[in-house]
């Protein structure tokens, strides 16, 4: 199991460890500044923090001794626009998508036989590549120039963007995205060409000759189980969907319990079948259902759901669950998720049971075991 | 020379000295700054070289018009000042 635990928070990153049988909080970095994504890269134990300072801007830091000192590498950064290419309008605001970047929303290493290589999804849209670990970054402009990026719309943010990044364990040049809001998209020649993929996902919350349109969708978070990579879950602004075809097609899962409203899901890393989620009301009631928190797990590939309470507040909760913010172990047993009111658990029974780490955080954006 | 200082909020995340430089116009006295600090680059202008929105820069007291170009005229004894806006961030 992971015996290491890394929060990026509305202030800072913060780190606990699995020591003497229990869960301790040992280091803090960056205090007081924003902490939207984490990556610990497996293959050379680097660990990648995006930092926004806000007033400043976004910033990308490296360790190499797990957290105990950084030092700032390149930031994605967006090219200059040429005077010549004309704007993208978002077609809900109708204003032009800015060639600047907002957020990094997702931060994946390439696969194990590209040393180097990672991939990082932005807000407003823009999906960038380094081959050298990040002291370099290109804006991956077969996509950036598609031209179905003009339909491509923010949900919840203003802008689009690109918070699911999936590298197939079996091929590293295919890769799959999954956008807020625009659906899913994949390329199978590292980036060359892209396309959008998906039949059945939909979004009751379109005008009805747009709710199967799988380029509007709103994928909240997307996985694939790693020993089975042709099957995936989604975490859908209308609901949880699953594929067993490499997301190609999706199939709504209706026995949810309690909710099919969320953002977060981990899938089991060797049994397909097996994901977990943290449910609340709905879209516009962004709390747990009825005031009490649980994680929502499946075994059967979506057939049925069974809530999880053991541990978890049972009244007077507001507790939401970023999408980045829960996390499993390479154990399959081992998960912690951490919250929008700044609490974190931790569990090693598969989600049976869970235990508060604390109470006292900042908002939780995003956890990683190391 | 104009004289570019920073806000010490910019100096506790990065390198960001105060010193006098060459320029007649704020992009050439940040160039110049750039320069000799290149990751001060980022923490002040956005990807697009303009200036990040939540950052302001005060000309002998008054802010800079140009925030895309940063146009605005120096005299050889203007003093820049570096710092983040109240609003945002």
């Amino acid at each position: 199991m992971s015996t290491k635990l890394y929060l990026g928070t509305r202030k800072g990153l913060i780190e606990a460890e699995r020591c003497d049988g229990r869960w301790q909080l040992t280091r803090n970095s960056f205090r007081g500044v924003q902490v939207p994504m984490l990556l610990p890269d497996v293959r050379d134990g680097r660990l990648y923090a995006a930092v926004n300072h806000g007033h400043f801007g976004t910033k990308v830091h490296v360790s190499t001794d797990a957290g105990a000192t950084w030092s700032e590498v390149a930031c994605p950064t967006y090219p200059p626009k040429p005077d010549d290419v004309p704007d993208v309008i978002n077609p809900m605001s109708q204003e032009p998508t800015p060639w600047t970047l907002k957020l990094i929303w997702s931060l994946e290493a390439g696969g194990k036989d590209e040393p180097g290589v990672l991939w990082c999804g932005t807000i407003p849209g823009g999906l960038f590549k380094s081959m050298d670990s990040g002291a370099s970054w290109s804006l991956v402009t077969s996509l950036w120039n598609h031209p179905a990026r003009a339909h491509w719309f923010g949900g919840g943010a203003d802008w689009p963007g690109i918070h699911s990044i999936v590298v197939d364990p079996r091929d590293s040049r295919h890769v799959q995205l999954a956008v807020s809001c625009a659906g899913v998209w994949e390329t199978r020649d590292g980036g060359e060409t892209w396309a959008c993929i998906g039949e059945g996902m939909f979004a009751d919350f379109m005008p009805p000759d747009q709710r199967f349109n799988p380029g509007i969708q709103d994928p909240h978070r997307m996985v694939a189980c790693p020993s089975s990579p042709d099957y995936q879950w989604v975490q859908h602004h209308n609901g949880i969907f699953h594929s067993t075809d490499g997301g190609q097609h999706w199939q709504h899962c209706d026995k949810v319990n309690p909710s099919g409203f969320g953002f977060a899901v981990v899938v089991h890393p060797t049994d397909p079948q097996t994901a977990w989620f943290v449910p609340g009301v709905k879209d516009e009631m962004r709390v747990p259902v009825d005031d009490a928190l649980c994680v929502m797990r499946t075994r059967d590939g979506g057939a049925s759901f069974e809530p999880l309470r053991k541990g978890l507040p049972q009244e007077h909760s507001y507790h939401l669950i970023y999408r980045h913010a829960l996390d499993i172990s390479g154990d399959g047993r081992t998960l912690a998720f951490g919250s929008t009111t700044g609490s974190v658990w931790i569990s090693e029974d598969g989600g049976d049971s869970w235990e508060r780490l604390s109470a006292e955080f900042p908002p939780v954006y995003v956890v990683r075991f190391g | 020379m104009p004289r570019v200082e920073f806000t010490p909020n910019l100096a506790n995340q990065t390198h960001a000295p105060a010193c006098e430089v060459a320029g007649t116009t704020v992009a050439e006295a940040l160039s110049a700054v750039f320069d000799q600090a290149p990751k001060l680059r980022s923490y002040v202008l956005d990807d697009q070289g303009a200036v990040r929105t939540h950052v302001v820069i005060f000309v002998d007291g008054t802010a800079i018009r140009d925030r895309a170009r940063l146009s605005d005229a120096l005299r050889p004894d203007s003093e820049v000042f570096v710092m983040q806006a109240l609003s945002g961030g």
